[in-house]
């Protein structure tokens, strides 16, 4: 068989089946009854004892999406989603009540955790750390399972430094005036139609607070893992890096398999005050849907950085693998002087898969500098698009940014389409785009099969190649997970 | 031991192999020469299993194993390497993990031990040496902003870490300067031995002044017209291709 035409084989050969997290765990759920309404709005609320302000805003948020309409701009079309045949609550029933402290976890969750390598047990990790490498310190993990965090290790050991780590759910708790702040600061609620959903209904996701001058002792991470049928998750995470401070930030997702689509609206806002750095990076890995377009998350997502602060840095890596649909553009809001934002983005669909990504960089300060490097792999039947926004506001004096879109096309039923919108009102402002399309080519194949690797191998090897920009901008260990998640998209068979 | 017997292929429809008969013995290295269109470059595809290139007759065996049924991969397991005219540029991969994800795969075919990172560059390094190479070679992309002899260099560099039993050198000479075409003489002569055997296709005696043939074949038109010692090599480039050719046609 002509070498082409069998990576296309191998490439079609990839169903549900390779998606190895698809697992379902068998768990008794406090569900919301379905339906989306002030009284579901008012339970989520009772349900994580929050403030009266707070559900005053969600309600606030409610009546504004009640008066907003889908948007449909993007290119992927979907079926109607009827938001009253959702529910908007559903978290692990609790045995009794009290805080939540490891031993207290269901043991069913942690063996789910156990299974997606997500290890929980602070005594298990700091058993496993290598005499001689107490340097390195461990990942901190907040597990978000639906709707609520069932866990978050090394709160503590974080807190001796400062910093302060939780879900958002234990945050609206404990440090009110905080998250009153913040939340919203970035992305308004009534910013889009998802976000206005999400500001109305979110449930749980992530805290992070980094004091002036701190730099974050070790990788901070959360999980989210969606395993109730018929479940939205709406997931909300707050960063803010004080004067100085420093983070690195890592987001994994799974989800079980499933022939009805499930929705995935999330809101995350970062702040970044005076010389402050985050670094946010996203593995996102939830069931992409069967071979023959069935089922799949629809991942519709507001993420947005505010460098606040002069010469503060946010920097997004995106590693795109899963989702029926993804509909997200990680932007950044540069209006300290001298801040700069970043963009790596590699973006894999297969199969039926839709991908509509990019991000947007607006510049307000002086001597901003925004990159962006999207990398775009379309197989099967699938179809993605860059879209990206870069923005020089009049204030923007000599401010900069590099663009470069790479689409990798393997055969010849996807598609690749890079829409960049570029406007300038500054004439020192200087903006670059370079743009390519290519097809993995056979005389590569060839070569590398002559070399003794299999088709699957040389695919893994010119696909990774083609990343590499994007994939040396995570952390290590997540680079080499990278590197073999995007080979299982690819090829089923690899891993 | 290589064996060709009425060997016959097309691309596209067109018959370019015509019936190949040819026999190289363990140990031994042989040159096919020919003038362009002769049908040399196919061979090598055909024999290393590339895409679009019909077996349309014949039989190939290696060792006594029939190598037209195999994958390319599998006969790179079996212990042939093609040294590519025209080596393939792999942006974003870097040399050494190509080289050793060939090796290990490799390896792993013939159910050896995979090589780890320290093995492999402990190898690699005295590879680099020996062909007096730059060991920046390893850190860079596979080919990429290579110059034509340093792609065919890196030929070598692969050929000499493969360790093939079997290597096909489809105009390792063409474009070399020669100081480079001795650099890659001296690698493929530095694996010669009584298990490795070669076919060297060129187009010019000149290779042949530093890789010395057991036998030279003269190719034209899909057929091997002429074998000898290689005496012949040096007949042809007195005479050139259209004498020689001009003589087996009053032959026949």
């Amino acid at each position: 068989m002509p070498a082409v035409a069998e990576t296309l084989e191998t490439v079609r050969s990839v169903t549900g089946s390779t998606y190895k997290w698809g697992f379902e765990t068998d768990l008794e759920m406090d569900l919301a009854p379905k339906g989306l309404n002030e009284d579901t709005i008012r339970l989520i609320s009772d349900r994580k004892g929050e403030p009266e302000w707070l559900l005053a805003w969600r309600l606030k948020a409610f009546a504004m999406w009640q008066k907003m309409e889908e948007p449909h701009w993007a290119k992927p079309g979907y079926p109607v989603i009827d938001y009253q045949d959702i529910h908007y609550y559903a978290a692990p029933k609790k045995k009794g009540s009290g805080p939540k402290s490891l031993d207290e976890v269901d043991p069913e969750l942690l063996r789910t955790y156990e299974k997606l390598g997500i290890p929980l047990k602070e005594q298990a990790i700091l058993a496993g750390v290598e005499p001689g490498d107490e340097e390195r310190l461990p990942m901190a993990v907040d597990a978000v399972f639906d709707s609520v965090s069932v866990a978050t290790t090394f709160r503590s050991t974080l807190a001796k430094a400062g910093v302060i780590f939780c879900s958002i759910s234990d945050a609206v708790r404990e440090y009110p005036e905080l998250v009153r702040q913040y939340l919203g600061s970035v992305v308004p609620a009534g910013d889009n139609f998802f976000a206005a959903l999400n500001s109305a209904v979110f449930t749980d996701g992530s805290f992070v607070f980094i004091p002036k001058g701190v730099k974050c002792p070790m990788e901070l991470s959360t999980y989210f893992r969606i395993n109730a049928k018929n479940t939205g998750q709406f997931e909300r995470t707050l960063i803010i890096a004080e004067d100085g401070a420093s983070v690195s930030y890592l987001e994994g997702c799974t989800a079980p398999m499933r022939d009805e689509n499930q929705l995935h609206a999330a809101v995350v806002e970062l702040v970044a005050m005076d010389d402050a750095k985050i670094k946010y990076s996203t593995v996102q890995n939830w069931y992409p849907g069967d071979s023959e377009g069935r089922g799949g998350i629809y991942n519709f997502v507001t993420k947005r950085g505010a460098c606040r602060g002069a010469r503060s840095r946010i920097s997004w890596t995106q590693v795109e693998t899963g989702s029926a649909i993804t509909w997200k553009y990680p932007s950044c809001i540069l209006i300290g002087d001298g801040s700069v934002g970043e963009f790596y983005s590699v973006a894999v669909t297969n199969n039926h898969q839709m991908a509509d990504t990019g991000t947007k960089m607006i510049h307000i300060g002086r001597n901003t500098n925004s990159t962006i490097i999207a990398k775009t792999i379309s197989a099967g039947h699938s179809d993605s698009t860059y879209r990206g926004l870069v923005r020089m506001m009049p204030k923007a004096q000599n401010a900069r940014n590099f663009t470069q879109c790479d689409s990798l096309l393997i055969g010849d039923q996807c598609g690749a389409h890079t829409v960049p919108y570029i406007e300038s009102r500054n004439p020192s402002a200087k903006i670059e785009h370079e743009a390519t399309t290519s097809k993995i080519a056979e005389d590569q194949l060839f070569y590398c099969r002559s070399r003794g690797l299999s088709q699957e191998d040389a695919v893994g090897l010119i696909v990774n190649g083609f990343c590499k920009d994007v994939l040396k901008e995570l952390p290590m260990e997540f680079a080499v997970e990278a590197q073999k998640l995007l080979a299982i998209s690819l090829e089923g068979s690899v891993g | 031991m290589l064996e060709i017997k009425g060997l016959t292929a097309e691309i596209d429809g067109k018959e370019i192999l015509k019936g190949i008969d040819l026999t190289i013995p363990q140990g031994e290295v042989h040159a096919v020469m020919g003038p362009n269109g002769a049908g040399k470059s196919t061979l090598s595809y055909v024999l290393s299993g590339r895409e679009g290139y019909e077996v349309t007759g014949g039989t190939a065996t290696f060792n006594g194993v029939d190598i037209l049924a195999m994958e390319p991969e599998e006969r790179a397991a079996a212990g042939i390497f093609l040294a590519f005219q025209y080596p393939v540029e792999l942006p974003g991969v870097g040399n050494a993990n190509f080289l050793r994800t060939a090796l290990n795969s490799l390896r792993r075919a013939r159910g050896e031990a995979e090589l780890d990172a320290v093995q492999f560059l402990k190898q690699a390094r005295a590879a680099v040496k020996k062909l007096a190479m730059s060991e920046d070679m390893l850190k860079r992309n596979v080919n990429v902003g290579f110059s034509g002899g340093e792609k065919k260099r890196n030929e070598i560099l692969q050929m000499t870490m493969l360790a093939p039993k079997l290597a096909l050198l489809d105009e390792t000479d063409s474009g070399l300067d020669i100081d480079a075409l001795r650099i890659v003489a001296e690698g493929v002569n530095a694996s010669r031995g009584p298990d490795f055997s070669a076919l060297v296709i060129t187009h010019y005696q000149r290779l042949l002044d530093y890789i010395v043939p057991d036998h030279v074949h003269v190719l034209a038109d899909g057929r091997i017209i002429r074998s000898g010692g290689p005496e012949l090599a040096k007949e042809l480039e007195a005479q050139g291709y259209a004498g020689i050719i001009g003589e087996a046609a009053e032959a026949a």
